[in-house]
């Protein structure tokens, strides 16, 4: 029942290293780790890897095996082709240390950084009281693991070390997701701090974190959109889409968002809603002064300055910004549908119809 | 001397080895008394065992059952640990734990809940009423994460506070400590390496805690992770203290040996319940060659009545497979013993051949899924290999029961967790552990931090300690000649394995200390490949002489203790001896050689031993302990009347 199988794993350090080929005994029922380990025992005492559970509890023995990043105590070998080599890599997004070990203390900074529970004021232990139903979606959340595969997949920072700073990565956007769930949390900006403060904005909802989650955590259907939702009536983002429809490219009053680094976010001015992000404005007055029908020549409100923080910079990065993607280009105060009236536009086939 | 220049050093107030529920817990109180405190794990952060623990924390909250209180818990502790617990910890942890729990809400954990809305417990073996608290099937990684949130909410206000994070708790994740340093009686610091880059690291503190787990390592086949190599155990022993309870080992007869990827995973008593049968490689269903006499009446003596029994059990006598515990270990032990196991050293445990796959996956869909997802082992379609698993050590560190202090001759070292030993007696309760690990871990942490406060000058770290310290550190690297650790770890669990497991015998007993012996020769002379980056054989070498001293503890204190109790079963002493009830083995070191003495338990009090039926204490309790029994009930009940 066991047989030869070849493997290529990486080994080296910081300073470089390559593929190396080993052939192993292979035993029915077994997983990659348990590969690594009699490799260990046998041909390569000094392989790093970090394992604890081997049962898929921990997290510990995260990888990339066939360019995929998974746990090695729970990709089991019968999963590949008889012939087939198994290539296993160090975790992509992170330094390597040696081997497959990664300096993963990123999550732990960015774990760092997000706020706390905020236990209520006036309820003494034990006085705790929630209902199942509640306790459910923040618990979903708490199953996480930690084996930061999902950071490692995410696209944000998985080739862009730049990103780093200013992106938190899925597993803190869940954090945030669950203490914005949870019943007795007394904080009531975890949406407009991931916002601001975690790069939520970053995230374009490409689902990859929650195709990689050992946990099957809906990292992004559960966690990271509803996050994403701002507080209710500021609604938008179907808008935009419609948005660009209306307005031919280039025509767009866009204020396109800045390269996102961390910095110049102040403390404070995370609060969504202080200052309009979108630069200009639209004064419904002079929309209603404006004639019906097309005019070419009505006058569109000016731009207002956009406040700055107190180095006279921009505050213009998805940091400090109050929600996801790109903001609206009509500026927050525009509801839609628009009265056509007000919109300067003629739709060239219908105008033929005339 | 160049080498002791280039250690980096910390100077901390609290040093905590170990970061799981104990060690979590207990560097929360150190900080919250205000000490600048040191985290060490041998793991990530969030990633040590307690990650592991599934059933749930035992608690009397009494939110499912109103009649649950301390008392209860008490007795049924008591009970589990067959009255060898040491009775105050069995109280303090009975009247603290749902304080315990309670708090871990205030840090912002989320158990399943009741109807009203209070903590859900469930019932549990051992325990008289639903009581342990619970999320899922995780409740390990819930407390474990609960207190990772909480020490980072504490670096958060130490951030406002000072700027810091790390102003007042720090993290060193993946460290080992390799060696305590005393000042003479007292703790001085602890020396170490960092398992990324090889480094040596010096801690200069008071005070210690150990928080370090478990020895399963030490088997060939258990629950336990790499880390548990029984590290503070030996490290306590090396620094002066005693340990206890060392033969008190927590199997369970029907663990997963092969395929390797569940090696250890236990497969529950219901897959015999439900139908499963024990094989041996000729094929026979050998329990029934293994029923006492005193079992004789109740069990079938035919496969077909045995086969009748499932469909009408009032008529016909149960399958012998459903023994207890004890009697399947041993019978599973001598088969494989007799040359007739499994190829890895198991028996078959067939439920494939005698239900159908609908009926299997109905009645055990977790089981089947299980060894499905983990193993690709489709219990429907053959029989398991299974085999008397190494879960837990009830035996550890002799600790003061309020404080957590360590006894013998060292001052400032702290224990809690698994690591300690006398609050689980022979054999602990399910759940048990997990509010054992909270309400110690407290204890510890605080008392530490009092101890630290209550020195008038800080003991001094010797040059000429590190100094040897670095040199046994790095000696495996230096040899090129000896052994690879891993094949001494692999010799180790083959010697504890057979001769040190869940039944034991004299004979062979003496004969695992004359081969521990060799081992450590061996284990002296061991060498790593490599340098001293994050090299997992360096590390395995460092680890083995701890592993080694540890299992001789067990070996010696199995020997000596001339009964069956809990998690300690002699097969040439089958039953429970109320004499031996009165005695714990302690172990300590001199030298390098493990030393035995017999110690009194400490006598329970009044009020306490008053919360049990004579007919019960009659099963534990000596002839002269049941006198004094009736004389203190004699006196109550006079003084009601009077
Ligand atoms: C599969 C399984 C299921 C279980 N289920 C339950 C359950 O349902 N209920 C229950 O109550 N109990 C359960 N237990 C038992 C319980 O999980 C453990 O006893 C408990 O978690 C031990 O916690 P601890 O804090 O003492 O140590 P651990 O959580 O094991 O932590 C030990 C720490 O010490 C560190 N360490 C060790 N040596 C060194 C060193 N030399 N230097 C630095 N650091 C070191 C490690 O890195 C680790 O951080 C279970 C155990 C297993 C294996
Ligand atoms: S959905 Fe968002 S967070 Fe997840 S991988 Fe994609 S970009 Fe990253
Ligand atoms: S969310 Fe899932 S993938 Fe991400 S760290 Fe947690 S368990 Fe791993
Ligand atoms: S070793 Fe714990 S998840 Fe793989």
């Amino acid at each position: 029942m066991s047989a030869k199988r070849q493997f290529r794993i990486w080994r080296g350090d910081e300073t470089g290293g390559d593929l190396q080929d080993y052939m192993v005994e292979v035993n029915e029922g077994e997983v990659v780790l348990d590969v690594i380990h009699r490799l260990q025992a046998t041909d390569a005492p000094d392989l790093a890897c970090r394992w604890n559970c081997k049962a898929g509890k921990c997290g510990s023995c995260s990888m990339e095996i066939n360019g995929k990043p998974r746990l090695g105590c729970m990709t089991r070998m019968s999963t590949f082709g008889d012939e087939e080599t198994v290539t296993v890599t160090p975790l992509r997004t992170f330094p390597v240390i040696r081997d497959l070990v990664t300096d993963v203390s990123f999550n732990y900074e960015k774990a760092r950084e997000t706020p706390a529970f905020a236990p209520p004021a006036d309820v003494a232990p034990g006085d705790y009281r929630m209902q199942q139903v509640d306790v459910e979606r923040s618990q979903e959340f708490r199953k996480c693991i930690e084996c930061f595969l999902c950071q490692t997949v995410c696209h944000v920072i998985r080739d862009h070390d730049e990103n780093k700073q200013a992106f938190s990565g899925p597993r803190y956007f869940i954090r945030a997701a669950e203490l914005d769930m949870h019943p007795l949390d007394s904080r009531t900006d975890r949406k407009e701090y991931a916002q601001a403060e975690q790069g939520l904005g970053f995230c374009n909802i490409t689902k990859c974190c929650t195709e990689v989650c050992p946990e099957h955590i809906k990292i992004t259907d559960n966690g990271i959109i509803p996050m994403k939702e701002r507080v209710v009536d500021r609604r938008y983002d179907p808008l935009v889409w419609l948005g660009s429809k209306i307005f031919r490219r280039g025509e767009t009053p866009q204020t396109s968002v800045t390269t996102a680094r961390q910095g110049s976010a102040t403390p404070g001015s995370a609060r969504g809603g202080v200052h309009s992000h979108a630069g200009g404005s639209h004064d419904p007055r002079a929309e209603a002064q404006a004639q019906s029908g097309v005019n070419w020549h009505r006058e569109v409100p000016h731009p207002t300055a956009p406040s700055v923080d107190d180095r006279g910079k921009l505050p213009l990065t998805e940091l400090t910004f109050d929600r996801a993607a790109a903001p609206s280009p009509f500026g927050d105060d525009v509801t839609f549908p628009l009265p056509p009236e007000h919109l300067n536009f003629a739709h060239p086939e219908q105008d033929n119809k005339h | 001397m160049t080498t002791t220049t280039r250690i980096e050093r910390h100077h901390y107030d609290v040093v905590v080895i170990g970061a799981g529920g104990a060690g979590l817990r207990a560097a929360i109180e150190a900080r919250l008394a205000g000490k600048k405190t040191a985290i060490i794990s041998k793991s990530l952060f969030g990633k040590a065992h307690t990650v592991m623990a599934e059933g749930g924390a035992a608690a009397a909250m009494g939110n499912v059952n109103s009649r649950d209180n301390w008392q209860v818990h008490f007795r049924d502790t008591m009970r589990g640990g067959k009255f060898l617990n040491n009775f105050r910890m069995a109280e303090l942890h009975a009247k603290e734990s749902p304080q315990r729990i309670w708090e871990l809400e205030t840090y912002g954990a989320l158990f399943d809940r009741t109807k009203d809305g209070k903590i859900s417990q469930r019932n549990f073996g051992g325990h008289e009423y639903p009581r342990l608290a619970h999320v899922g099937d995780r409740t390990g990684l819930e407390l474990i994460r609960t207190l990772q949130q909480k020490i980072v909410s504490l670096q958060q206000e130490d951030q406002r506070e000072f700027g810091s994070y790390d102003a007042r708790i720090r993290v060193f994740s993946e460290t080992t400590i390799t060696e305590l340093l005393l000042d003479g009686d007292r703790v001085a610091g602890a020396f170490g390496y960092y398992r990324e880059s090889g480094e040596f690291v010096l801690f200069e503190a008071p005070a210690v805690v150990l928080a370090t787990g478990g020895v399963g390592r030490s088997y060939k086949v258990t629950s336990n992770s790499w880390e548990y190599t029984g590290d503070g155990h030996a490290l306590a022993l090396r620094a002066g203290a005693t340990l206890i309870n060392m033969e008190f080992l927590q199997f369970h007869p029907t663990g997963m040996v092969w395929p390797p990827s569940v090696k250890g995973i236990l497969v529950t008593e219901s897959v015999r319940g439900d139908g499963g049968v024990l094989k041996n490689s000729d094929g026979k269903r050998f329990m029934f060659d293994y029923v006492p006499d005193v079992f004789r009446k109740q069990y079938a003596e035919t496969e077909e009545e045995a086969d009748r029994w499932y469909t009408d059990p009032d008529n016909n006598r149960r399958p012998p497979e459903l023994l207890p515990r004890d009697e399947v270990a041993r019978a599973i032990n001598s088969e494989v013993k007799a040359g007739r196991g499994s190829p890895a050293g198991g028996v078959f445990l067939d439920i494939a051949s005698r239900r159908s796959a609908d009926e299997i996956r109905r009645r055990l869909p977790s089981m089947y899924h299980q060894f499905k997802e983990l193993a690709d082992v489709d219990i429907t379609a053959e029989p398991m290999e299974v085999g008397p698993t190494c879960h837990y050590v009830m035996g550890g560190v002799e600790v003061d029961p309020d404080s957590g202090a360590a006894f013998g001759h060292v001052r400032g070292l702290f224990a809690a967790g698994e690591v300690s030993g006398g609050m689980h007696g022979s054999n602990r309760l399910g759940g048990n552990s997990l509010s054992d690990l909270l309400v110690f871990g407290k204890r510890a942490g605080g008392h530490a931090a009092s101890y630290a406060d209550g020195l008038a000058a800080r003991p001094k770290v010797a040059v000429d300690a590190v100094e040897a310290a670095v040199e046994t550190a790095l000696a495996p690297l230096q040899r090129d000649t000896g052994e690879s650790p891993y094949t001494l770890q692999q010799d180790l669990q083959v010697v504890m394995g057979d001769l040190v497991g869940i039944i034991r015998r004299e004979g062979e007993l003496a004969d695992a200390l004359r081969r521990l012996a060799e081992l450590r020769e061996r284990v002296a002379k061991v060498s790593a490949f490599g340098g001293r980056r994050y090299n997992p054989g360096w590390h395995l070498a460092l680890d083995l002489r701890n592993m080694l001293v540890v299992s001789e503890c067990t070996a010696k204190a199995a020997l000596e203790r001339q009964e069956s109790r809990g998690g300690h079963t002699r097969e040439d002493y089958p039953a429970m001896e109320p004499k031996w009830r009165q005695v714990n083995l302690v172990c300590s070191l001199d030298g390098d050689t493990v030393q035995l003495t017999r110690k009194p338990l400490p006598k329970m009090r009044p009020e306490l031993i008053g919360l049990f039926d004579r007919a019960e204490l009659g099963k534990y309790l000596t002839d002269e302990e049941l006198a004094d029994f009736d004389a203190l009930v004699a006196d109550a009940g006079e003084a009601d009347n009077r």
